[in-house]
């Protein structure tokens, strides 16, 4: 085994964090306290170099970089607290676009989600169906040249700063439910649609987003009738690396060593020279080298050509529910100061561990909950029935 | 980056998967308690070069990376083979840094071990592999001595069965120093650490087996996802556990800068692992699991006992801690 980087993905590691040194401002962290999780400023610069179109293959109008590539960037965002979300979620949509999409959407939608000009967003859950995606009941009905959509979706998270929507919904009520879906792409500025924010317990927004008789030309759809499925295991493919992110925990351990080495107790003591704290330091450091060797791993196996699928679930599962972990560990460490909201101005590095506490709970649910993600590997990888 | 075992390192695998598959049944592993160590065993393996196999070739050894006897390592420790086979590889390697003498070690002849807590007053106690090692290597303040001196033959009983003995050092002599010893502990490590990825694979499929097979409330125990997503928990925390002490092994091996703290993490994170792994296996086998019949118990019992060689777990993090951020008192300013 062979845990080096060639030096060409070593050298751009140092690219990325030059980049973010010059370019990711405390002011664009901050201004995510407004509930979206999106750096315009940061997105065009990134855009700009084409690492929006990073992985995707040069003959695609992408940036052909290797897999290695990608997740030394998404490590080095990740570390740098980059606000991240917008730019994940485009890609992941642009993917889904070049696997499945209509030359129309291949010419005239990927283009713009690759250059920043454009971003996406997910209408895959609904009020009534979650982890039981395929449950989708949102309509779209033939009417000529068209469709006519009607329905609506949850969770469809940055819609409002979006102009897509990558959109599942039923096409035939009556024959199994994986069998009759079909997707499409919606402009969100058609006709009919109406976007609603859903407020959270941590600083983001999400939305719903509901449908009233909109009308979409066949170009808008992304694969084939009721063959919906094929796309939804493509799109939670590429969304399984992203989601809960697989180094969400090294910004809060930062976070937590310097109180730790700054802060002092009514002892007059300080919490790194407590062991118990020590311990739980090494130990979040032990589950961020972890998480490392997942993401190399599933990086490494990419670029072997190798369509990692169980190893993505796995990931995903290790590092959020270790992440949710860490936040609960480092509020508790820092008492009654961990209470303090970025809304004031005494609050610790900008309340950053409270922030993320709050934060962490979604992490073990979007992008396939830790109990979907458990089912994957006991069926996936240890044999064992399907129970649902 | 190679994430998986490379052609060469498959090749090792299957050779030694079949080894102690051969050699080293559970009927061995049984029979061998409670003092933890079959001699007709260790000469069937020194015979296929195992021992010696990741010293040079001039010496007599094999050549191999530490790598390479890393497969070998996660192999012996999927069959709880009962024989010294980690103490031994590192403590010669250690000897042969040392320019010590390893002639009677290259193939086998002699067991070396090395004591991994520091010798106190001319005495270790419980050294790994101490009851029958015929050389020990230990700490002794900053230098670091060799004893050749036939073990006991036994020890005191203890949790996990293993060959472990007090060893009086007066007649030892001084072969190194204390820098030099770092690295041994550090390779015992590591290679611990894939060791318990074994254990803890092999205790994961006795209990995937065990549940798909067992009937409860008309169906196997298997389908209920209350133990499928313990089983899961367990597969994923070993597949971390994995790329890890894999990635220790190569640190050491490639001389990273990052070695020595990938290889504490990587033991900390396979022993954790490896007792989750046994824990919930013998959790799902019911009251059979608890039984003398069961082999999952004799899993159980070494993932509590490798680590505990090495001392207090709590120590382990805290010497971490004083590498990664100082010592305490020192408010992290010394890193």
């Amino acid at each position: 085994m062979d845990f080096s980087f060639p030096p060409e993905v070593e050298a751009f590691r140092t690219e990325v964090r030059e980049f973010l040194a010059a370019n990711l401002t405390d002011e664009m962290i901050a201004a995510t306290h407004d509930g979206t999780i999106h750096a315009p400023e940061l997105h065009a610069a990134m855009a700009a170099r084409g690492w929006i179109a990073g992985p995707v293959p040069e003959e695609l109008g992408g940036a052909g970089r290797s897999a290695l590539e990608s997740v030394v960037l998404n490590e080095e965002m990740q570390l740098a607290a980059a606000p991240v979300d917008a730019m994940a979620v485009s890609i992941v949509v642009a993917s889904i676009l070049l696997e499945h999409g209509s030359p129309h959407l291949k010419d005239s939608v990927v283009p713009r989600l690759l250059d920043g000009s454009a971003l996406g967003c997910f209408g895959y859950s609904e009020p009534e169906s979650g982890s039981d995606v395929a449950a989708a009941q949102t309509k779209a009905v033939r009417d000529g040249d068209e469709w006519v959509i009607n329905g609506a979706k949850m969770w469809t998270t940055l819609a409002h700063i979006s102009d897509y929507v990558i959109l599942l919904t039923r096409t035939d009520p009556d024959v199994a439910k994986h069998k009759g879906l079909t997707f499409f792409l919606v402009p969100l500025d058609t006709p009919g649609i109406e976007i609603q924010p859903v407020p959270t317990m941590a600083v983001e927004r999400s939305n719903a987003t509901f449908y009233d008789d909109v009308r979409l030309g066949d170009e808008w759809r992304v694969g084939d009738v009721n063959g919906g499925w094929a796309v939804m295991k493509t799109a939670l493919k590429y969304e399984r690396g992203i989601a809960g992110g697989q180094f969400p925990s090294p910004t809060v351990i930062d976070a937590a060593l310097d109180w730790a080495q700054t802060a002092e107790r009514a002892d007059g003591s300080r919490p790194i020279d407590d062991p118990t704290v020590r311990e739980k330091l090494m130990r979040s450091l032990i589950d961020v080298e972890v998480c490392r060797g997942f993401a190399y791993h599933t990086a490494s196996l990419a670029e072997e050509g190798v369509m990692f699928g169980v190893e993505g679930s796995m990931t995903k599962l290790f590092a959020s529910e270790s992440y949710k972990r860490h936040c609960r560990e480092f509020q508790d460490m820092m008492g009654v100061d961990g209470l303090i909201t970025h809304h004031n101005d005494d609050a610790h590095l900008g309340g950053r561990i409270e922030e993320n506490l709050r934060h962490s709970p979604v992490t073990t649910i979007y992008g396939g909950t830790s109990e979907i993600s458990r089912n994957l590997v006991a069926e996936g990888h240890l044999g064992l029935p399907r129970t649902r | 980056m190679r994430t998986r075992l490379t052609d060469d390192e498959t090749a090792v695998k299957e050779v030694f998967d079949g080894f102690f598959a051969n050699e080293s049944p559970i009927a061995i592993v049984r029979a061998a308690e409670p003092q933890g160590h079959d001699s007709e065993l260790w000469s069937k393996l020194a015979a296929t070069g195992a021992p010696g196999m990741a010293l040079p070739e001039s010496v007599g050894g094999g050549g191999a990376s530490l790598r390479d006897l890393a497969v070998v390592v996660e192999s012996w420790g999927a069959h709880l083979a009962p024989v010294p086979l980690v103490e031994h590889a590192v403590a010669t390697r250690f000897l042969h840094t040392c320019g010590s003498d390893i002639d009677s070690l290259v193939a086998g002849e002699q067991i070396a071990t090395l004591a991994l807590r520091d010798s106190v007053a001319g005495a270790a106690r419980l050294v790994p592999a101490g009851a029958v090692a015929d050389v020990v290597v230990a700490r002794a303040g900053n230098d670091v001595v060799r004893l050749n001196e036939p073990g006991p033959g036994t020890g005191p009983r203890n949790t996990g069965d293993l060959p472990i003995a007090d060893r009086e050092l007066s007649s030892a002599e001084t072969v190194g120093s204390a820098d030099e010893w770092t690295r041994a502990l550090d390779e015992w490590r590591a290679l611990m650490s894939v060791a318990y990825c074994g254990l803890g694979r092999q205790a994961l499929a006795l209990g995937v087996d065990y549940v798909k097979d067992r009937i409860q409330f008309d169906v196997p125990v298997g389908t209920f996802q209350a133990i499928q997503h313990g089983l899961a928990d367990a597969a994923t925390k070993l597949e971390g556990a994995h790329l890890l002490a894999h990635r220790a092994v190569w640190a050491l091996d490639t001389d990273q800068p990052d070695a020595s703290r990938l290889a504490g993490m990587a033991l900390l994170f396979g022993a954790e692992t490896a007792r989750f792994c046994t824990d919930r296996s013998l959790q799902y086998h019911g009251g059979y699991g608890f039984s003398e019949e069961y082999d999952i118990q004799l899993y159980h019992r070494r993932a509590s006992a490798w680590l505990l060689q090495l001392g207090e777990p709590s120590l382990e993090y805290a010497r971490l801690a004083d590498d990664e951020i100082g010592p305490i008192g020192s408010s992290g300013e010394a890193a």
